[in-house]
């Protein structure tokens, strides 16, 4: 046994629990294999990709990229991408900001950590956003609160559903109150899509904390839980800091939220596809005629 | 007072013996009849709530409460509001809502209580369903913060139709002290982060986050009289106004920002 194949891929993955801005150790590498940092199973790159980067062994779920999950859900081909040109600029000239955003693009390949569209998901139109790890942990400035706002008011005015995949560490410091008020702008705009009659599922995914949990990922019609994701206001290592004791083991995952009656479902995002599909088709509007043609072939 | 710097005025914001909440209640308001419990869970001493008038017309009120004595700081949980809290204020802007009255509230808060108990209660979708019903609420919402405006949990009693700020109050998305010891790595740069958050009431104003900055000539009675006609006058102003122009410019007052 003298060549061991985990020596060269064995790394330890850092998993970050909060919004870890800084962490890119949080995420798959670009290399050939990794170890689950569950189940401590060597699985190969494109294995787990072509899994849902799912661990297959244990069902442990890795963080996706907001692109990529888009891509996941929606039908082969049929994403088009919406107002990509929104990018945030360092209003309150706050100190090494600048840095930070070339960084978080040149990490992500995005411009913003919120990517928007429109997609079909089995067969039927919905507007999609998702929130990007590896920008800056999915915090929400203002571009990111104008991408979603957008969203909603597109999906609005073209009568479609929305599907939000949550992600953040919460609002982003560095752009002080500006960020705040984001909250406000998204949650408005949440409220007008709702008032419409539209249909809004918000997926939550890990993590989802902050000012962003304190907003529209928790404004939805439907809400939706990826496996073990970290949901809630406080980062648990602020709860500690506070609080002065270690808080109980499965604290603020997707499990204990279901048991406190905040989601309404956790879905393996294995089976997620297919669960958007029918909860989107069970929401359709149907002419009277699609209806008619229905009954008459039952 | 713009001879102090931003970390001084962040600390005179939390300073005691600044008058809290049921103190403005009291002095702004007559005939204050609290109204307790969020109906569901328990009653949050955090936030204080109740009907009044205001020279004679009715208005809702509510407060977060910090307390003064140090029996009361801990009756009041220092102004750190549990979800029941939250929950408490929309049940009664609601009620605002059904008979036509304005809503007044006092912000005054480090942030939402960050604890076990109101994770568990769901502290997040309690601020979520606050700042997304009162983007909507039908009835004038005017929102003052006297002490410290902290991030999410303020935002809850802030989603209003103006936001005004006494002098030496801030607004943030988190506190010097957080913002320093996350971002800098170092919470003794507070100071230096007080600055680049941009949360004296003057920087507020300049980034549209508040409509008015009011003068507090030392917290007398002439600050109480002259804060109480303006807000009567604002209500006054507001209530000529159509529900959905009223609502429709809420919205455009945040869709601007950013």
């Amino acid at each position: 046994m003298g060549f061991d194949i985990r020596k060269f891929f064995f790394r330890k993955p850092n998993i970050a629990l909060e919004g870890g801005e800084d962490d890119a150790s949080a995420f798959v590498p670009e290399k050939a294999a990794i170890k689950c940092e569950k189940c401590k199973t060597l699985i190969l790159s494109d294995d787990l990709s072509a899994n849902g980067k799912v661990c297959a062994k244990c069902g442990y779920h890795f963080k996706m990229g907001a692109r990529e999950r888009i891509k996941y859900i929606a039908d082969e081909g049929e994403f088009e991408e919406l107002f990509a040109d929104v990018t945030a600029g360092n209003r309150l000239d706050f100190p090494d900001y600048d840095d930070k955003l070339e960084k978080a693009r040149a990490a992500s390949g995005e411009n913003e950590a919120v990517v928007c569209g429109e997609a079909k998901i089995g067969g039927i139109n919905a507007v999609c956003f998702a929130m990007e790890p590896k920008f800056m942990m999915g915090s929400m400035g203002a571009a990111a609160g104008e991408k979603i706002t957008r969203a909603f008011e597109y999906a609005a005015e073209k009568k479609l559903p929305v599907i939000g995949f949550a992600l953040s560490g919460g609002a982003r410091m560095q752009e002080g109150i500006i960020s705040l008020m984001q909250m406000a702008k998204t949650s408005g705009a949440v409220l007008r899509h709702s008032q419409a009659g539209g249909l809004y599922i918000s997926v939550l995914t890990d993590p989802t904390t902050g000012g962003v949990s304190a907003s529209f990922a928790f404004e939805a019609d439907i809400i939706i839980a990826e496996p073990a994701a970290l949901i809630g206001f406080a980062g648990p290592r602020v709860i500690e800091q506070t609080i002065r004791q270690k808080l109980p083991a499965g604290f603020q995952r997707a499990e204990f939220l279901l048991g406190k009656g905040f989601v309404d479902a956790i879905v393996d995002r294995r089976n997620l596809k297919n669960t958007l599909s029918f909860l989107l088709s069970l929401h359709e509007e149907k002419t009277a005629k699609e209806t008619n043609d229905e009954e008459a072939a039952v | 007072m713009s001879e102090l710097t931003a970390y001084e005025i962040s600390k005179k914001s939390r300073e005691k013996g600044r008058p809290t909440a049921v103190k403005y209640i009291e002095k702004i308001t007559e005939n204050f009849f609290e109204l307790h419990g969020d109906r569901k869970f328990g009653d949050d001493k955090s936030v204080v709530c109740g009907v009044a008038e205001i020279h004679g017309k009715p208005v809702t009120v509510i407060g977060i409460e910090k307390g003064d004595s140090t029996n009361e700081k801990v009756l009041r949980n220092f102004g750190c509001a549990h979800p029941e809290g939250y929950r408490k204020a929309l049940r009664l802007m609601r009620q605002a809502e059904k008979f036509r009255r304005p809503v007044l509230c006092f912000v005054d808060t480090s942030g939402a209580f960050c604890g076990i108990d109101a994770e568990e209660r769901g502290q997040a979708e309690a601020i979520a369903d606050n700042i997304m019903s009162m983007m909507g609420l039908k009835t004038p919402i005017l929102s003052v913060v006297i002490g410290e405006g902290g991030s999410g949990g303020a935002l809850a009693l802030a989603a209003a139709d103006e936001v005004w700020i006494t002098e030496t109050s801030t607004y943030s998305v988190i506190s010097p002290e957080g913002c320093a010891s996350i971002l800098f790595k170092d919470s003794s740069r507070a100071k230096e982060a007080a600055e680049a958050l941009k949360m004296t009431a003057p920087d507020l104003k300049e980034l549209g986050a508040v409509e008015k900055v009011i003068a507090e000539d030392g917290f007398g009675e002439e600050f109480f009289e002259k804060l109480k006609d303006d807000i009567a006058a604002f209500f006054e102003e507001k209530s000529k106004m159509s529900t959905d122009e009223l609502v429709a410019r809420r919205y455009d007052r945040f869709r601007r920002i950013g």
